[in-house]
């Protein structure tokens, strides 16, 4: 295999990387436990989410849709709970439906699960607190919460008639192997360019509709912050490479993928609420360092990323225990 | 009638033709709107875009009012340079000068803009027209028209027009226009008549268009422009402050 050689590869063009750690296919992996998506298939049927049209109606079915309003208008719905102008669709396309856009179906039934992320085993409605806190740069909502609630009987029902404990083709982003040449911002930039800017802003600041995120902000205040899932290279490339341009999903090379994703994340957003007593170096070590290929606490053309940005409002980062 | 009424006449005369010109070169939109650019072939606007600019459904002439700047702009610009192929537009966009292009876009880009109802979120029947426009056809990566128009396809930025407030007509021939007539010639291959037409509009940014329009049935490409050519146009001002649920 030469996954670990290609994986030091792309580390050694890391500018600045202290400590590229001998990395294993498991450092890519989001969750240690559970195990990335089985090998791309060529051709293959992924799991099918039932038809809209099978929810019953009544008070389940109810529920469901409340959970799928939140999942789609969340930051219209549940202000309280989201610091940034994303949306749980952003990343889970076609409200949670799509294969290799995260889909509930491939996610929901696989917890409870160990993530080395917080060193212990989460149920689901811990692993959305989590989307929350990092990729919405929010609060998490109470585990009781209704919009908890919601979310997890919409998740469940999506999911109806998958296999629980089993890794489904699909699940996640697939990330694409790191390109045995690393991988290289500038050329990052020409296709976000090219590709990304007529959607997302030049400066990767999304795009509105009244109070409603559209395209969502790539990186800046209204962003996921530094401790998000989508903050590593590998997994954003993988979510790139699948579905981006929207509509265009893998037309991109996984080179492509690679390079704009590593633009995308060389800029400045949202400080990891994780933050160790305002110390980037430590916070680095201790949670980043070992999560995949990130530019947190590393230099970048002389410039210290991961100093975080201001956001508005309350939720500037703060430690979290 | 005296010499001096008739004196008048002439330096009134001498005055308009000396103003004229420095008006054209001036490039008043409003003026190009209603009375055509300083070339003859520059048909004023309002003849098919309508007095209000909301275009003329029964003819499928477009809505303006309303749209970015930008976008009018870069059609004209597209029109002239053969990337959106129209018999009718592409004389007349040709006639227009670079500053009458910038100066009728601006003119009807402060015209107000379309707007729908912010309403509950409807839950579309599958193999409708609101289904392809909510939640598009992701088995074939045909991404719901909302999520880059906008929610009530109300249009998002300079790149993602309006598709509220168009007719169901201008909106499935612009569907056609991306598609071409490959598949409908190929299913009737012997009449001879249905020759197959390559795609005429070349000029959607990152060939996003193209494909979607492709891979739509022809049933859908009907239903779908039929949904948005129904949303109609509230009088109500935009809201710029509210959220829209989806």
């Amino acid at each position: 295999m030469n996954t670990a050689k290609d994986l030091l590869i792309a580390l050694l063009v890391l500018p600045g990387v202290a400590a590229a750690a001998a990395a294993d296919k498991s450092r890519l992996d989001d969750q240690t436990q559970l195990p990335s998506s089985p090998a791309r298939p060529t051709g293959t049927h992924y799991f099918q989410a039932p038809a809209a049209s099978e929810l019953p109606n009544n008070a389940f079915g109810e529920l469901v849709r409340r959970g799928e309003a939140y999942f789609v208008n969340t930051k219209a719905l549940a202000p309280q709970y989201v610091g940034n102008d994303m949306n749980c669709i952003n990343c889970h396309i076609d409200r949670g439906r799509k294969a290799n856009s995260a889909p509930l179906w491939a996610a929901y039934p696989m917890y409870p699960a160990y993530r080395k992320k917080n060193n212990k085993v989460n149920t689901y409605a811990e692993r959305m607190q989590g989307c929350f806190q990092f990729s919405m740069n929010g609060t998490p909502p109470a585990a009781d919460s209704d919009i908890i609630t919601a979310l997890t009987a919409y998740s469940y029902w999506i999911s109806t008639g998958a296999p629980t404990g089993k890794a489904l083709p699909g699940r996640g982003f697939d990330e694409p192997k790191p390109p045995r040449g690393g991988y290289d911002i500038a050329r990052g930039k020409v296709v976000y360019q090219q590709q990304c800017a007529i959607c997302h802003g030049e400066n990767g600041e999304g795009q509105k509709v009244g109070a409603t995120s559209v395209f969502p902000p790539l990186w800046g205040k209204n962003s996921y912050n530094w401790g998000a899932g989508m903050h590593r290279i590998n997994t954003a490339a993988g979510f790139i490479q699948h579905n981006m341009p929207l509509g265009r999903g893998e037309t991109l090379s996984d080179q492509e993928a690679w390079d704009v994703a590593a633009f995308i994340n060389s800029h400045e957003r949202p400080q990891d609420p994780r933050l160790i007593n305002g110390d980037i170096e430590a916070t680095r070590k201790r949670f980043h360092a070992d999560d995949g290929i990130n530019l947190y606490g590393v230099k970048v053309d002389g410039v210290l990323l991961g100093q975080g940005v201001k956001t508005d409002g309350v939720l500037l980062s703060k430690e979290v225990k | 009638m005296g010499d001096i009424t008739w004196r008048r006449r002439i330096a009134a005369g001498l005055v308009a033709s000396a103003v004229m010109p420095l008006a054209a070169l001036a490039a008043d939109g409003a003026s190009i709107v209603q009375q055509g650019g300083s070339n003859p072939s520059a048909l004023p606007c309002i003849t098919c875009h309508g007095a209000d600019g909301k275009g003329m459904a029964a003819g499928g002439f477009p809505r303006l009012a309303g749209l970015p700047a930008e976008y009018i702009a870069k059609q004209l610009r597209d029109f002239k340079a053969g990337r959106r192929v129209n018999p009718i537009m592409q004389p007349i966009a040709s006639a227009l000068t670079d500053d009458e292009v910038q100066a009728v876009a601006k003119t009807y880009s402060e015209r107000p803009k379309v707007n729908v109802v912010a309403t509950a979120p409807e839950q579309p029947v599958p193999g409708s027209g609101a289904w392809i426009a909510l939640r598009g056809a992701w088995d074939r990566n045909i991404p719901e028209c909302t999520l880059c128009h906008g929610p009530s396809g109300v249009g998002v930025g300079s790149s993602f027009p309006p598709l509220a407030g168009q007719s169901a007509a201008y909106i499935e021939t612009q569907l056609h226009a991306w598609r071409g007539q490959k598949q409908a010639s190929a299913k009737r291959p012997a009449k001879g008549a249905a020759q197959a037409a390559a795609p005429t509009r070349h000029n959607d940014p990152n060939g996003l268009m193209q494909h979607i329009a492709a891979d739509l049935t022809e049933a859908e490409i009907k239903a779908v422009a039929e949904y948005f050519g129904g949303l109609g146009d509230s009088s109500e001002p935009f809201d710029e402050s509210q959220h829209r649920l989806r």
